[in-house]
């Protein structure tokens, strides 16, 4: 299911950067210090280990689909099979530099508790996510009155695996509500490419069609963003 | 049905055991193995065959680790039997553990009965086979013996340890006691633990082998007898354990055998009676009875967690060993639970752990079967940590 979400991402897949790797998952990769440990959760085909692994990052990840699974391990990456949901409880605390969440917070039945078991096991948490408040979705939803289908997010309602979207508004206040520090936020538009603008958050929440959070545990002060 | 074993004497049933046709290494009084029973244990001897070349720097070398009726003629046709190896889908030239690449070693456990002590080999204290008489081994044991070869060929780090089921028990047992020795590992159908139906069916096995009067106590060698009666039905209730519900019926159905009805007898009538017959018959060619009871026995008293404060975690932590832990969907033996509890503990201990699930009908056999996945699997994790290694690429 994780895996068939990130073939699905057409139009970041149609973004690549100079490397060749997807823009938003360079958006991600940038957030990681060098030599880093890294749990990916949802890790698909490994994409992005492999990219994190050329800027020597220790990575390892968590895959639900057992063909991602046994590809990445074929390539290998040392990636288990797995569930966000489930699986994560039996990781200690600080096991990580960096736990990654990328295009997968949406199909976690408890986003919630993810997101704090990815606090907890690592220093810091990155969460990708399709931004739910973007323009073209909120004019489906008023003007054609049926549930938003994007080129990221092309399912019909009743064969999604995307059961908790959010906006970008939405994800800030979870932020907020675990006592996650926000470090560094990015919103991508449509092409999967960096809004660089500095912009109050009402506009990203319009016009960004991605996000990307760095977060880290302790509580502090709300980052200038 | 011709059975060999009926007219062979005592000292064709036991050549295996102290004259083996494979590679040996006698270790002497003077460096005895110490067992978990609390014995030190010699003169000892270890039966193995090796595959590929040691590179110049010993840094090549793969221990595979074979499972309880296995031994070290993992690529090479049986000297007993003239099969095929048992791992030979696995290893080989060009194989996921690449001959050409790795230099192979593979020992028969101690307990065995192809050429490493066991209870079939000759007590020197009596001039007859050991029965009874020989202490009860663990996996550590064997892991021990094991440790023992290596230093006798001069190995001080291996490259990665490989073995499913029991195989899969020692390449843990060896990540626990000897973790930097171990740059890589892969329990495959393994657990960290036999589990109580596990023992159950173990201890059927051997009820079988004891109910069977030529057994005598465990002295069938003095007294010329051979309980392969007894040996034989183990074999068969052990071997449904290693199929799956799917594979029999895939397999055989409720097909007759060579004929059209039933005969309203206790003949084999069905495929899958007559299939396990010939499972059985041909077991008793070429395993010790007794030995047979010494290394089920090695199963069932493994437990990663007793021996370590009661968390596995503990006996993995801060490790440097990369593992790659693989199940099969269909092997209620060793299901996928039991590998999932080996990866937790490994996560919990921080090691760096892959493990992956194959789709298979096959059961628990289906790591000495043709599954492409697993090759492919075994193949890109090896690669990987050969990279990591600095091992050269694969001579093509």
């Amino acid at each position: 299911m994780l895996m068939r979400l990130k073939h699905d991402l057409t139009m970041a897949e149609a973004a690549r950067g100079p490397g060749g790797s997807r823009v938003d998952l360079l958006a991600v990769a940038d957030m990681v210090e060098r030599g880093a440990r890294v749990l990916d959760v949802g890790c698909g085909d490994g994409e992005l280990l492999r990219l994190l692994e050329t800027r020597g990052v220790d990575g390892r990840g968590i895959e639900l689909s057992r063909e991602g699974v046994n590809e990445c391990v074929a390539k290998g990456l040392a990636v288990v099979q797995g569930d966000a949901d489930t699986d994560l409880a039996n990781y200690p605390n600080d096991a990580f530099d960096y736990v990654i969440l990328s295009q997968t917070l949406q199909a976690t039945r408890q986003p919630r508790v993810v997101l704090e078991h990815m606090l907890r096991i690592g220093r810091h948490a990155i969460v990708s996510f399709p931004n739910f408040g973007h323009w073209n979705i909120r004019m489906q939803l008023l003007f054609g009155g049926h549930m938003p289908r994007t080129d990221n997010l092309p399912y019909a309602w009743w064969e999604t695996p995307n059961i908790h979207f959010c906006s970008i508004k939405d994800f800030r206040d979870l932020c907020l509500a675990v006592g996650a520090k926000m470090d560094q936020a990015v919103a991508l538009n449509a092409w999967g490419r960096q809004m660089r603008l500095k912009m109050p958050w009402w506009f990203w929440n319009l016009f960004g069609e991605q996000a990307v959070f760095l977060l880290s545990r302790r509580n502090g002060p709300r980052p200038a963003i | 049905m011709a059975d060999a074993t009926a007219t062979l004497d005592l000292a064709d049933r036991t050549r295996e055991a102290d004259e083996p046709h494979s590679l040996v290494v006698r270790f002497g009084t003077g460096n005895p193995l110490r067992l978990d029973a609390g014995v030190d244990f010699a003169p000892l001897q270890i039966a193995y065959q090796t595959y590929g070349t040691l590179n110049a720097d010993r840094s090549n070398a793969i221990l595979v680790c074979h499972a309880l009726t296995g031994d070290q003629h993992a690529v090479n046709d049986h000297p007993v039997t003239g099969k095929p190896g048992w791992w030979e889908t696995m290893v080989g030239p060009g194989r996921p553990i690449d001959t050409g690449r790795y230099f192979i070693i593979c020992p028969n456990v101690v307990g065995g009965c192809m050429g490493s002590s066991g209870p079939a080999s000759t007590n020197p204290a009596t001039g007859m086979p050991w029965g009874l008489d020989f202490p009860v081994v663990t996996v550590r044991d064997m892991v021990r013996a094991q440790a023992m070869l290596l230093d006798h060929l001069g190995i001080d780090s291996l490259f990665a340890v490989a073995g499913g089921s029991m195989g899969g028990m020692q390449v843990l047992q060896w990540a626990a006691s000897y973790p930097q020795r171990v740059f890589a590992a892969l329990p495959i159908a393994a657990a960290t633990r036999h589990s109580a139906q596990n023992i159950a069916f173990h201890e059927v096995g051997r009820q079988a082998v004891m109910a069977d009067p030529e057994w005598r106590g465990g002295r069938y060698f003095a007294a010329g007898t051979n309980p392969r009666r007894g040996l034989a039905v183990a074999r068969m209730g052990a071997h449904i354990t290693y199929l799956s519900d799917a594979a029999l019926h895939r397999k055989f159905g409720r097909r007759f055998q060579n004929r059209d009805n039933p005969t309203f007898s206790f003949d084999a009538d069905f495929q899958v009676e007559s299939y396990l017959r010939h499972q059985g018959i041909t077991f008793v060619e070429r395993f010790d009875a007794n030995s047979y009871l010494y290394l089920t026995r090695a199963m069932d008293y493994f437990d990663l967690a007793g021996d370590h404060d009661g968390a596995v975690a503990n006996a993995f932590r801060g490790t440097p060993t990369r593992f790659c832990v693989i199940s099969f969907t269909s092997d209620w033996l060793f299901p996928t639970a039991e590998s999932r509890a080996i990866v937790h503990a490994l996560n919990a201990a921080g090691a760096r752990v892959s493990f992956a699930e194959i789709t298979t009908d096959k059961g628990h056999d289906a790591f000495l079967l043709d599954e492409p996945e697993l090759f492919a699997i075994v193949r890109g994790f090896l690669e990987g940590a050969a990279k990591a290694r600095g091992l050269p690429p694969a001579k093509s």
